[in-house]
C-alpha cells in the first residue's frame, strides 16, 4: 500500500560537499600547524591540543543533552573550535585553561546563541580573549621552543612581538629582534601560542583550503595586504620606532588569525565585497592595536570587533542582481 | 566558419554539476512505437488550458485538432495518432494531479489527417507563418513550454534585433537536444528561417555548450551559408537559462520582471525550431518530441521519438526496463525537473526528459543550519542572496524577503545544489515568491 | 578625589535635566482607558481580533471603532474587564476552540509518495498535492504548530497534529495556516467531533485510511438532529451538540470521538480535557 517513491522539489542531486565534510577539511588543514607546534613545544602541546578538542566535544554533547537538542557532534564543527583555540593558547597552558576554555568556546560562544550557524563571534577567539582577560599571566606566560630530540629546556621567553612592545615602550625604539631573525620566524622557531608560530604550516594549510575552495582569498588578502601596507606606511615613515612589514607578517596570529580564525564562515560576511571590507578592517584594526594599543598582540580583538560589524557588513554589500537594470532600446 | 570555439562566452555564477550525458550521448534518435493508449493531457503548456473539442467515440487522425486553445496566451492540442477518443476525463498528469485529458485508442495505422497541408514558407507572409505556429500548438519544448507564438507577436514598440536558439542543453543527463542537433541538422536550420522572417530580422545566433563538440561542428557548418552563427559556450550550469544564454550571447541583461523582447532578443530552443519546420513546410502539429530516457535507474539510456501521450511506464519498456527498484521518478533534468508520483503520467510536449534514479543514487539530505558560506550566493546566476530569503521564509516574514528580489529567481537549484547544510533553499525561495504573488493579488 | 565626584555628579545631574525635559517634551497623550485595557488584553499579538497587535486593538476599542468581544483569546473574563473599563455591558461571544478534523496519522492513513524537503505543510502541498493520499488529511508538518502564538498545537510522534483544548484561545491563526482546512472552529462545549476531513465516497476512503469517514449514515440514523452528511462526510450539528455523543460508540470507523473521555491519545495532551471556560457568564 505505501509508496516507495520519493518526491521533493527540485533540484534532486547535490554536490555531496556537506558540512561536516567541510569542517573537516578545515581540520586537516590545521594538521601541519598541529604537527609543528608538538614538534616544537613537545608533550605541553599535544596535552593543550588534545584537551582543548575533548573539552568542545563534551561541551557541545553535554549541552545539547540540557537543551533537548538534537546531537550536533557530528558534524564537526566543535571538534574545530577545540582545536583553533588550542592553537591559540601559550603551550605551557595548564589543564583546567584549557577545559575552561573550551567550555567558554562552545557555551557561551556558540551555545547560548543557538548553536552552530547563529553565533555572532568566533567562539574559539571568544575563549581566548576571556582567558586572556581573566587569567593574563598564564595566558601571557610564554616558553622558548624545545624541539623534540634537542636537549633544550624549555625556558620562560616573550613572544617577539611583547619584546617589541617592551622595548618601544621602555626605550622609544625598536629592539633588535625586529630586524632579523626572519628565516626562524618563517618556520616558526619563536616563544608565541601553539598555532601561530608557523608561518609556512599555516601557509600550507591555507593554500589546502584555498585549493578546496573552502574559503575563498578574499579575506585573507584583505587581512594580510592592508596589514602589509598599513604597517610598511609607518615602517617608511619611522623604521627606527616601527617594525618591519616583514615582521608583522611573521609574528604573532596574524596567518593563523587570517587563514583560520577570520575566514569562519559562520562569523564573517557572505558576499565577496563585504569580505573584502571585513579583512581590511581586521588588517587595519590589527596594526593600530599592535602598534598602539595596550596589548602587544591585535589579531584576537581586531577579527571579534569584525565579527561585531559583519552583520552590518552583510546588510550594506548585497550582490548586485542580475535585471537590476535601465530597459534599453 | 562562424564558430567561435576559442571564445567560449558564459555569465557570472553558475556550477559544474556531473554531467551523466555519456549513457545516452551517443545514442540515435528511435522512433518509439505505438502504445495501447495514448493520453493527452489538455493542460500541456503555460497559460491556460485548452478546450476540448472532440467526444467519446470520435474517430480521430493523426494531427487533428482535438483541444481548442483559450485566450492569446494558450495553444490547441492534437491527437498524436489515428484511433477513437475512448475517454475525456481527468487523468493523472506530470504535475501530480488529475487534470483533464483526452484519452485516445491508437487504430495501428497512425495515418495523418489529410487536411494538414504543408507550403513552401516562401510563399507566405509572416502573418500566415505565426498563425501555422500557433495552430500547429508549438511551444518551448526545452521545458517551459511558453506558447511560441506569444513569444513571436512583440508589441510593436520593441524592437526585436537577435534571434536566440538555445541548444545549450545544460541539465544533466539529458541529450534530446544534442541529438537533435546532430540527427535534424537541416529541420532545425529550416525552423530558424522561418522564426527570422517571422520576426523580420537577419542576426540569429546558435549558443551550444562547448561539451557537445560533434553538435558544434556540423551545425557551424551546414549554418555557414545561411548567415547563422554559431556561439560555442562554457560548459556551465544554467547556461541554458534563457537569461544567462542571453547574457552570454550578447551580453544584454534583461531587466527585472520583464521578457527577453525588452532587449530586442528572442529565444527559442533548437527543437522548437525544428518542430516550427514540420508545422510549416508539413502542416504537421507538434505531436510528438524527442526525449532522453536515462539515469542509473533504466537498463537501456535511450533518445526516443515519443508520440505525445504515450505513458512513462511505456517508455521505460522500450529501454528495456528499469534497473532495480526506482526510488525517483523525475520527467526533465535532475536540476529543474518535477519528480513523478508513479510510471503512469503520460510524456508531453515540454517533456525532454524521463530520469529515474534508485536509492543509492540520491543524495542523502538531512538538513542542518545554515553555516553562512556564502556558497549559495557565489552560484546564483541572478547574483541573489538564497539563504536570507531561505531564512526570512522560513519565518514567514515575507516583506522583509521580498527586500532580496526572490521574484527573479529562476529556480535552477544551483543554491540547494552546492548548500553544504542541505537546506531545500529553492523550495523555500518558491515557498516566498507563492506568498509574496499572493499578497501583491490581494492588494 | 573631589574633581571625580563632582564630574561624575554633574554628568548624572545634566543627563537627568535633558531626560525629563525630553520626556515632557515628547510626551505622548494617550487615553488612560487604553493603557487599562491593554493591562487586560492577553498582550500575545496574536490577531484573533484582526489588527495586529494588541495595542492596536485597545486603541480601537475606545475610540469606538471596534467591538471589545472580538478577543478570543482574552475570553468572557478579559471582555467583563474591557467592558467595565469602558463602562458598557459585555455581550460576549461563544467562546470557540479548533479542532483537528483527522486521525489519519501515519500509522492510519496511507501516503502517496515519501516527502523530502522543507517541513512545512504549505510547502509541502505543492508538490502533487501532498504526501497523504487523503485530499483532506493532516500533512504532520507542523505549519499549524509554527502559527499558534499559545504553543497549543503539537505533532504527535506518528505524524498528526493535536490541539490542546486548554491552551487554545481560538484566535484561528492554525485554521489559516493550514493548506488543507483540516482545522475548523468548534464552540468549546461541543465535545463530540467528526475527525475527519475526506470528501471522497466511502470506498475510497477506506483505501487509504482506516479511520476516516465512509459516509455510511449510521451516525445520522442514532442521532438525527445531531448529525448532518454532506459531501460523503459527516459533520456534527453544533446547535444540538449535546446529542452528538450517542453516536461516538456506533461509528464503525472510529471516526467520531469524544474529547471529554481523553482524547488525543499518544501526545501529551491526551488527560481527560473538560472545558475550563464556560461561555457566555460574562454578561
Amino acid at each position: 500500500m505505501e509508496n516507495q517513491l520519493y518526491l521533493s522539489s527540485s533540484p534532486h542531486i547535490h554536490s555531496g560537499e556537506t558540512t561536516d565534510k567541510v569542517m573537516r577539511k578545515v581540520i586537516y588543514a590545521l594538521l601541519p600547524a598541529c604537527a609543528v607546534a608538538i614538534y616544537f613545544f613537545g608533550l605541553p602541546a599535544l596535552m593543550v591540543l588534545l584537551l582543548c578538542t575533548l573539552g568542545c566535544v563534551a561541551a557541545e554533547g553535554i549541552s545539547c543533552k540540557l537543551q533537548g537538542r538534537n546531537m550536533t557532534l557530528g558534524d564537526g564543527s566543535a571538534a574545530l573550535t577545540g582545536i583553533l583555540l588550542g592553537l591559540n593558547l601559550p603551550p605551557s597552558s595548564p589543564w583546567w585553561l584549557a577545559l575552561f576554555g573550551a567550555a567558554i568556546a562552545i557555551l557561551i560562544g556558540k551555545q547560548v546563541y543557538g548553536g552552530l550557524g547563529y553565533n555572532p563571534f568566533n567562539p574559539a577567539l571568544v575563549a581566548r580573549v576571556v582567558l586572556l582577560i581573566s587569567f593574563p599571566v598564564q595566558m601571557t606566560s610564554w616558553t622558548s621552543p624545545a624541539p623534540l630530540g634537542s636537549d633544550l629546556d624549555a625556558v620562560t621567553s616573550a613572544t617577539p612581538l611583547g619584546a617589541m612592545k617592551t622595548a618601544v615602550m621602555l626605550t622609544g625604539k625598536l629592539p633588535e629582534l625586529a630586524h632579523s631573525g626572519f628565516s626562524q620566524y618563517l618556520i616558526g622557531n619563536m616563544a608565541g601560542s601553539l598555532g601561530e608560530v608557523s608561518a609556512i604550516a599555516l601557509l600550507l594549510g591555507g593554500g589546502y583550503l584555498l585549493w578546496k575552495r573552502i574559503i575563498s582569498w578574499h579575506i585573507p588578502v584583505a587581512f594580510i595586504g592592508s596589514v602589509l601596507i598599513i604597517g610598511g606606511i609607518f615602517w617608511a615613515v619611522s623604521p627606527e620606532k616601527y617594525p618591519n612589514p616583514l615582521f608583522h607578517l611573521l609574528t604573532g596570529g596574524l596567518l593563523l588569525g587570517a587563514l583560520f580564525m577570520a575566514t569562519d564562515m559562520v562569523t564573517s560576511p557572505v558576499t565577496d565585497k563585504g569580505m573584502l571590507i571585513f579583512g581590511f578592517g581586521c588588517g587595519l584594526l590589527t596594526v593600530l592595536i599592535r602598534l598602539f594599543g595596550g596589548y602587544p598582540e591585535g589579531v584576537s580583538f581586531a577579527i571579534l570587533l569584525m565579527n561585531a560589524a559583519t552583520p552590518l557588513i552583510d546588510r550594506f554589500c548585497r550582490p548586485k542582481i542580475y535585471g537590476q537594470v535601465e530597459a534599453k532600446v | 566558419m562562424s564558430v567561435k570555439a576559442m571564445n567560449l562566452k558564459t555569465f557570472k555564477g553558475g556550477l559544474h554539476p556531473p554531467d551523466g550525458k555519456h549513457d545516452s550521448a551517443t545514442k540515435a534518435i528511435e522512433t518509439c512505437p505505438l502504445p495501447e493508449e495514448l493520453v493527452i493531457p489538455l493542460a500541456q503548456h503555460i497559460g491556460a488550458p485548452a478546450e476540448a473539442c472532440v467526444e467519446v467515440g470520435t474517430r480521430v487522425k493523426k494531427g487533428s485538432l482535438i483541444g481548442k486553445a483559450k485566450g492569446f496566451v494558450s495553444v490547441p492540442v492534437h491527437a498524436s495518432t489515428s484511433g477513437e477518443v475512448i475517454a475525456v476525463e481527468p487523468r493523472l498528469h506530470p504535475m501530480g494531479k488529475a487534470l483533464p485529458a483526452i484519452v485516445i485508442k491508437p487504430d495501428g495505422e497512425d495515418c495523418w489527417d489529410e487536411n494538414l497541408t504543408g507550403a513552401d514558407p516562401e510563399t507566405l507572409s509572416a502573418e500566415e507563418l505565426k498563425s501555422r505556429i500557433l495552430d500547429a500548438g508549438i511551444v518551448g519544448m526545452g521545458g517551459a513550454t511558453f506558447p511560441a507564438h506569444v513569444k513571436l507577436s512583440p508589441p510593436p514598440e520593441k524592437q526585436i534585433d537577435t534571434l536566440i536558439l538555445n541548444g545549450v542543453e545544460c541539465e544533466p543527463f539529458l541529450t534530446a537536444d544534442h541529438r537533435i542537433m546532430l540527427e535534424e541538422t537541416e529541420r532545425i536550420l529550416d525552423g530558424i528561417d522561418i522564426l527570422r522572417k517571422v520576426l523580420g530580422i537577419d542576426r540569429a545566433v546558435i549558443g551550444i555548450e562547448d561539451n557537445k563538440p560533434d553538435a558544434i561542428e556540423k551545425m557551424a557548418r551546414e549554418a555557414a551559408s545561411r548567415n547563422i552563427e554559431v556561439q560555442a559556450l562554457e560548459v556551465k550550469y544554467p547556461q541554458g537559462a534563457e537569461k544567462q544564454l542571453i547574457d552570454a550571447i550578447t551580453g544584454r541583461q534583461v531587466p527585472s520582471g520583464t521578457l527577453p523582447m525588452e532587449v530586442g532578443v528572442v529565444v527559442h530552443n533548437v527543437g522548437t525550431a525544428a518542430a516550427i519546420s514540420d508545422a510549416v513546410r508539413l502542416g504537421r502539429p507538434l505531436v510528438e518530441r524527442v526525449i532522453s530516457i536515462t539515469g542509473p535507474g533504466v537498463n537501456t539510456p535511450k533518445n526516443l521519438l515519443v508520440r505525445i501521450g504515450t505513458s512513462l511506464e511505456f517508455l521505460v519498456e522500450q529501454c528495456d526496463g528499469l534497473n532495480g527498484d526506482p526510488a525517483k521518478i523525475i520527467m526533465g533534468g535532475p536540476m529543474m525537473g518535477q519528480a513523478q508520483l508513479s510510471l503512469e503520467p503520460p510524456a508531453i510536449r515540454g517533456t525532454s526528459g524521463l530520469l529515474i534514479f534508485r536509492k543509492q543514487d540520491l543524495p542523502r539530505l538531512e538538513s542542518g543550519p545554515c553555516i553562512r558560506c556564502g556558497r549559495c550566493i557565489g552560484v546564483c546566476p541572478i547574483h541573489l542572496q538564497p539563504t536570507t530569503i531561505a531564512a526570512y521564509a522560513r519565518l514567514d516574514l515575507f516583506d522583509e524577503a521580498a527586500d532580496y528580489h526572490p521574484l527573479d529567481c529562476i529556480e535552477c537549484g544551483c543554491c540547494t545544489y552546492i548548500c553544504p547544510a542541505t537546506l531545500p533553499l529553492v523550495q523555500s525561495i518558491r515557498y516566498a515568491k507563492a506568498a509574496i504573488m499572493a499578497k501583491k493579488r490581494t492588494l | 578625589m573631589l574633581a571625580s565626584v563632582l564630574t561624575l555628579g554633574g554628568i548624572g545631574l545634566f543627563a537627568a535635566i535633558a531626560l525629563g525635559i525630553a520626556a515632557k517634551k515628547f510626551a505622548v497623550e494617550v487615553d488612560p482607558r487604553e493603557l487599562a485595557i491593554l493591562e487586560v488584553l492577553p498582550g500575545a499579538n496574536c490577531g484573533a481580533c484582526g489588527l495586529p497587535g494588541c495595542g492596536g486593538y485597545a486603541k480601537a476599542i475606545v475610540d469606538g471603532s471596534m467591538s471589545p468581544n472580538l478577543c478570543t483569546p482574552g475570553g468572557s473574563d478579559c471582555l467583563e474587564k474591557i467592558a467595565h473599563i469602558m463602562g458598557v455591558e459585555a455581550i460576549s461571544a461563544d467562546p470557540q476552540v479548533a479542532v483537528v478534523c483527522c486521525q489519519g496519522d501515519n500509522q492510519k492513513a496511507s501516503q502517496k509518495y515519501r516527502y523530502l524537503g522543507l517541513e512545512d505543510c504549505n510547502a509541502a502541498q505543492k508538490i502533487a498535492d501532498g504526501p497523504k493520499t487523503c485530499p483532506g488529511g493532516c500533512l504532520g508538518l507542523g505549519s499549524c504548530v509554527r502559527a499558534c502564538p499559545f504553543d497549543a498545537i503539537e505533532i504527535t510522534a506518528e505524524g498528526l497534529a493535536v490541539i490542546n483544548r486548554q491552551k487554545c484561545t481560538g484566535c484561528q491563526k492554525c485554521v489559516a495556516s493550514c493548506p488543507r482546512s483540516v482545522i475548523k472552529m468548534t464552540p468549546l462545549t461541543a465535545t463530540t467531533h467528526v475527525l475527519c476531513n475526506s470528501t471522497d465516497k466511502g470506498g475510497v476512503v477506506r483505501k487509504y485510511c482506516q479511520v476516516g469517514c465512509i459516509a455510511c449514515q449510521i451516525c445520522k440514523k442514532t442521532a438525527p438532529e445531531a448529525y448532518q452528511i454532506d459531501n460523503f462526510l459527516a459533520q456534527v450539528n453544533y446547535d444540538m451538540a449535546h446529542e452528538a455523543e450517542v453516536a461516538v460508540e456506533k461509528c464503525p470507523t472510529r471516526c467520531i470521538r469524544d474529547f471529554s473521555t481523553g482524547y488525543p491519545e499518544g501526545s501529551s495532551f491526551a488527560a481527560p480535557t473538560v472545558p475550563t471556560k464556560k461561555p457566555g457568564q460574562a454578561a
